[in-house]
This record gives C-alpha cells, sequence and structure tokens, in this order.
C-alpha cells in the first residue's frame, strides 16, 4: 500500500472522526480476505476434506502459476494499464524453456533463463509500445496475446513437449511441513507476493507506480522520467511471466503449445477479486493473492462437495460484479 | 486512530489470519494421509470422477448423462469436472487432483491434450486410483488402465467405404476437413476414410486438406477456402458433424450443396437429422453414453472386487446412411435417430 494513496485517505479533514465503516472501506484488502476466509469456513463444514493440511497445499500449489501472473498483471493494472498477453506470453516462454531443453541441446538453467528473457523482452515491447508510441495497452497487449500465441504455435508445430529435465520440474516437487507436503512453486509464488508487496509499500519506485495510476502528469511534474518507468513496469511484469512459464511446466510435466488461453482474464479476475481497482493507482497486491486463492478454494471446495464444475465459473462471475461494485463505492465516499 | 495506522494493522491481521490458516490446516495434514485411499466421498459412499474435455460440447454433455444415469444406478456419487476448452490441460490437471483430494476410487477422462496429461494420470494410478480414458486414449496409452472408444480408423473407414460406392465410378475430386494436426482422433478417422475410399495420402483425387477444430464455423471457413482452391470438388469428408454442417453451409452459399457429397462421423441427434434432410449422405454413428457407462460401472466393480479394467474396449460404430449402397452395411435414418445422442 503506498504512501499516496494512505495520505490521500487521511486528507479529508477532519471535520469528524472517519467513521468505522469508511476506515474499514479504506482497507481494499479485507473484502477479499473475508470472503476467502467465509469460503473457507464454508467448504470445511460442507466437506470433511476440506480443510486438511493436503487440500490447502493442493489449492496453493493450483493457484501458483495464476498468482504469479497476477503479480506482474497486478503491477500493470495499477499503472491504469492491463495485459491481455500474459497467458499467451507465459505459454511461449514455457516453450522456448521445453524446447531448447528437450531437442536445442541447451543446459536446462540456461533454457530457464532464455524462457525468463523471452518473457521480459515482450514486456518490454509492450511497455515501449505503450509509452512511446502512446498506443492503449488494451489493444498492444491484445495484438501481443495473438503474437505470442502464434509463436507458440509456429515454434511448438503444435507438439506437446514432454521428456523434460528435471530442473525445469524442480518447483512442482514437494517438501515436508509438518505432516503437510508442500510445492516448492507455491512458496515461490508467496515469496514473489511478499516481495512485490516490500517493493510497492516501501521503496520510491513502488510510490511512484501508485501515483502513475492515479495522476501521471503529477508524476512527470515532479521530475520522474515516466516513460521509463512505465517500460520497467511492462518489463518487471514480463519477468513474473517468465517466472509463472516456469512454474507452469512444473506443476504439468510439459511444455504445452494449448496453455494459457484463459489466464489472462484468470489473472484480471484474481486482481479485480483483491479489489485492485482497474482504473490504476488504488489497491494492494496482497488483494490479488486472497482473489487468486478464491478461485483456487471455490473451485476445489465445490469440487470435493460434488458440485456441477459449471457453477464455480457462475460464482467467480458474481464475485467479480460485487468486487468491482465495492471499489466503485469506496471511490465515491472519497471523493 | 489514524487511517494508515488502521490499514497497517489490517494488513497484518490478514497476513496472521492466513498463516493461522494454513498453518491449522498443516495440523489436520496426518487424518488426510490417513483418509487416502479410503472408502472416498461422503458417507463412505464410492466415488467416481468424469472428466471432459468441455462442458458445452453435446458429445460431452451426453457422455455427462450416461455417467450420471449410471451412477444413479449403481448408487455412486459422481463429480464432474471439465477444461475451459478443447486443448486446456492445466484444467483437467487441476481436475484429477480435485479428484483424488476429494478420494474417488477411479477417474473417467477424455484427455484434451493426451501428451501432456499422461504425466497426472501416472501420479493419479500411482496412488491407487483406476483411471479410464473414454474416447481418446492418453499418450503413452499405458498411462490409464483401460481404453473405452469408438474404433475411429472403422469410423473413418465405413464412411470412405460408403463414399467409394455412392461415387459409382465418377471420378472424385476430394476434400477432407480434418480435426488438427497431430491429434489421433482425427488422423484414425482421416487415414481409415482414406483406405475405406481406398487411395493413398498424397493422391491427385485429394484437392484440399483443411484443419477444422471440429468446429462449424472453422469447418465453414475451411470449405469455402477449399472450394477457391479447387471448385470441381466432389466428394467431402469431415472430421464431425459440426463441421459437415459448416461445409454444407459454405457449399450452399456456393450453391453446389446437391452436386458434392458429404460424409461425416458422429450420429448425434442433430447430425442424423440433417443426415435426414439430404446435407450429407453417411454417418459412422458413435455412442458416447455407453463410453461413460461401461467406465462408471468398471469403476464400480474395481471398488467391490479389487479387480481393475485394463486394454481396449470397442464402444462400437454404425454406418448410418439415407439411402443404402450395394456393398456396404448400413443403417437407416430410422436407427440413426432412435440411438442418436445429445437430443
Amino acid at each position: 500500500m503506498s504512501t499516496t494513496t494512505a495520505e490521500r485517505a487521511a486528507t479529508p479533514p477532519a471535520e469528524a472522526a472517519p467513521s468505522r465503516v469508511k476506515a474499514l472501506l479504506a482497507v481494499p484488502t479485507l473484502g477479499p480476505l473475508g470472503a476467502l476466509l467465509l469460503a473457507c469456513l464454508y467448504f470445511s463444514f460442507a466437506s470433511d476434506r476440506f480443510l486438511t493440511g493436503g487440500n490447502m497445499s493442493l489449492i496453493l500449489q493450483q493457484v501458483m502459476v495464476v498468482g504469479t501472473l497476477a503479480v506482474g498483471q497486478s503491477a500493470v493494472i495499477l499503472t491504469a494499464g492491463i495485459d491481455l498477453s500474459n497467458g499467451a506470453s507465459m505459454a511461449f516462454g514455457s516453450l522456448v524453456m521445453t524446447k531448447l531443453a528437450v531437442s536445442g541441446g541447451v543446459p536446462a538453467w540456461l533454457a530457464i533463463l532464455a524462457g525468463i528473457a523471452t518473457c521480459a523482452a515482450i514486456g518490454a515491447v509492450n511497455g515501449s509500445l505503450v509509452t512511446l508510441m502512446k498506443l492503449p495497452p488494451f489493444i498492444v497487449t491484445l495484438g501481443m496475446l495473438n503474437i505470442a500465441m502464434a509463436l507458440t504455435h509456429i515454434t511448438s508445430k503444435e507438439q506437446t513437449v514432454t521428456g523434460l529435465p528435471d530442473l525445469l520440474t524442480k518447483l512442482g516437487d514437494t517438501f515436508p511441513l509438518g505432516q503437510t507436503r508442500v510445492t516448492y512453486g507455491s512458496v515461490l509464488m508467496l515469496v514473489l507476493f511478499a516481495v512485490a508487496w516490500y517493493v510497492l509499500r516501501h521503496t520510491a519506485a513502488g510510490r511512484h507506480l501508485y501515483a502513475l495510476g492515479d495522476n501521471p502528469d503529477a508524476v512527470r511534474l515532479a521530475g520522474v522520467n515516466v516513460r521509463r518507468q512505465l517500460i520497467g513496469v511492462y518489463t518487471v511484469a514480463g519477468v513474473l511471466y517468465g517466472i509463472a512459464a516456469l512454474l507452469l511446466v512444473a506443476r504439468t510435466g510439459v511444455g504445452d503449445p494449448q496453455a494459457g488461453q484463459t489466464d489472462n482474464l484468470d489473472s484480471i479476475t484474481a486482481v479485480v477479486l483483491g479489489g485492485i481497482s482497474l482504473f490504476g493507482g488504488r489497491g494492494s497486491i496482497v488483494g490479488a493473492l486472497y482473489g487468486a486463492l478464491l478461485v483456487g478454494v471455490i473451485r476445489n471446495g465445490l469440487q470435493l462437495t460434488g458440485v456441477d464444475s459449471v457453477y464455480q465459473i457462475l460464482i467467480t462471475g458474481i464475485l467479480v460484479i460485487l468486487a468491482v461494485g465495492v471499489d466503485q463505492i469506496a471511490r465515491r465516499r472519497r471523493k | 486512530m489514524s487511517s494508515r495506522y488502521m490499514k497497517l494493522t489490517a494488513v497484518a491481521a490478514a497476513t496472521a489470519a492466513t498463516a493461522t490458516m494454513l498453518s491449522a490446516c498443516g495440523s489436520g495434514g496426518s487424518s488426510a494421509s490417513g483418509a487416502s485411499g479410503g472408502s472416498g466421498g461422503s458417507g463412505g459412499k464410492i466415488s467416481v470422477g468424469l472428466i471432459t474435455k468441455t462442458e458445452t460440447n453435446p458429445f460431452f454433455v451426453t457422455m455427462k448423462k450416461g455417467a450420471q444415469a449410471e451412477a444413479a444406478k449403481d448408487g455412486v456419487k459422481l463429480l464432474t469436472a471439465a477444461g475451459a476448452f478443447d486443448g486446456d490441460n492445466a484444467g483437467q490437471v487441476t481436475a484429477v487432483q480435485n479428484m483424488i483430494a476429494a478420494g474417488v476410487k477411479g477417474i473417467l477422462i477424455t484427455p484434451s491434450d493426451p501428451k501432456a496429461i499422461a504425466p497426472t494420470l501416472d501420479k493419479a494410478r500411482q496412488q491407487g486410483i483406476v483411471v479410464i480414458a473414454l474416447d481418446t486414449p492418453p499418450d503413452p496409452q499405458n498411462s490409464a488402465d483401460a481404453l473405452f472408444a469408438t474404433d475411429n480408423q472403422a469410423a473413418g473407414k465405413l464412411i470412405g467405404q460408403y463414399a467409394k460406392a455412392a461415387m459409382a465410378g465418377k471420378p472424385a475430386k476430394i476434400a477432407t476437413l480434418d480435426l488438427a494436426p497431430g491429434v489421433t482422433v482425427g488422423v484414425l478417422r482421416h487415414n481409415g476414410f482414406l483406405a475405406g475410399f481406398g487411395v493413398a495420402e498424397g493422391d491427385p483425387s485429394i484437392a484440399c486438406e483443411a484443419d477444422t477444430g471440429g468446429d462449424q464455423a472453422k469447418g465453414q471457413t475451411a470449405m469455402e477456402n477449399c472450394l477457391q482452391k479447387a471448385p470441381d470438388i466432389n466428394l467431402v469428408y469431415t472430421i464431425n458433424e459440426p463441421a459437415a454442417m459448416g461445409a454444407y453451409q459454405a457449399l450452399k452459399s456456393a450453391g453446389k450443396e446437391k452436386a458434392v457429397t458429404i460424409v461425416t462421423v458422429d450420429g448425434s441427434c442433430t447430425g442424423i437429422n440433417a443426415l435426414a434432410g439430404g446435407q450429407f449422405v453417411a454417418d459412422s454413428q458413435q455412442y458416447p453414453l455407453k463410453m461413460a457407462s461401461l467406465g462408471v460401472q468398471a469403476v464400480v466393480d474395481f471398488a467391490k472386487t479389487g479387480k481393475k479394467p485394463s486394454g481396449y474396449t470397442d464402444t462400437g460404430v454404425t454406418l448410418v446412411a439415407a439411402n443404402p449402397v450395394s456393398g456396404v452395411d448400413s443403417k437407416d435414418t430410422t436407427y440413426g435417430q432412435s440411438n442418436c445422442w445429445g437430443s
């Protein structure tokens, strides 16, 4: 959470002590956290298999890909941008990794770096087009979505890459934590969220990022190089998508050219459910984690209780609209 | 209390709550591992998982109906899931994992990506769950205990033989509207058709080969493009009925629907009605309901007797044609309608 938003929330002259409701609305992560806890509570009564260490670890593992994408997506959305290309970029990155390692004769660690670098490059191109050519992020990343998807199909020739070296699937392995086996990749996702939270909350770059989404002109006038800052955000987001590509490979054990087709919208869903405003400048990255977990919990819980999976999509849809509604109300109250 | 302070507290509280939730869950881990492989589901009922490629394709909807009916008959609990789109491997992986967590005895699956799903199915089998592939085998095929499916080669061959007889010696200009590169079902039907018709791949009579993804709109586009390439096409093989209907639309727009023979595979009620209405002449009918009900039965048998199903079970294919031709056995549309799926 940035100082900027915190200060703005505190700015309304202290005519009256802010009511508790108002204060709560100013904490955008409380809603998603509440929803997450409520969902957990409900499912732990509905199924005796829900609230177990193994199942919690499973849910974390299942959201690690979308969660990591959501870290990058959050950063872009906080600047009032959007990235529709992250799922396709991830799929391309995962093919670069697996192809190079399996049939390119490249050492696995180098193949991984090449995959992440590919995603970073895609991010840098997105960022450059958005800032230098002043194109809308929606259009730029929509185009990039198609480009990355086509590149994936061209490089893979529609063939799934199998027989991966161990290093590529290492993050899908587990370690014991008490009685539970935890996936390394889920821990990595949580670390990425923690780092992102720290950067956004405690560094100048993080505060600029919030300000960019809020009032780019003011940031420019304050002497910040807005272009470099924005290109940087898209590039770092690209690096995160590259890490998501590695997690995807580790999770499924293959390089899959069909992967990532809905992950762009899934990551946006997580971000929005987490209370981050699509108009930029408002929200906490921790919320995106709650958002991603909420989707995972609902999917897993409904499956355990034997409810048809279509209802998971239905419930997610309703929650997204609710989340945006809450954001709008919070905005109006602050004005 | 400043709102900034409040927010900090809230974040701290939130983090603490998450941590508590996770660690609290951690303590329950032992009971979970103890219960895994147990009788599964609530109330000790046997539970069976069905994972299809999508929720929307009538073929899979029928499969689900068949599984539901059989599950109700046997008094077992059925869990269902599907990918978000055809080819969504990650979604199917998630579904398999959730079903293992739910304690199913067996999983019935139509793999969206036969190669990509294999490692996940191996893991399920290592945990003592019986895995049965329906309609499409995983790659390698031994990642599933058993396969209940149409003989796709035979399905293609039947319509190839019919087409050969129906052309009655007329020189053929063939278009094949296929599935997608490298997908076994599509390759088998395509090769079966060519074998039945008696031509080899690369024969000059094959004027156009295009991919449709088994989709009506893409089938229409593919047919339009094929007609641009070779306007004198007079025989169209299609991977399935949606592709066939798309092809018919394109031919109709070009005013050529009467001069061109379309053959296809599926045998859905919509398709058989279209066949009766003259859109295509021959259709290899397959039986998704049977695949699913046999699958549920096999899992129930396994749960009760410990005997795993194995190998390939042909769920049958029947050639349906409005006009029989000599030398090729076929059933009429009335038979097709009373055995069709997805009404």
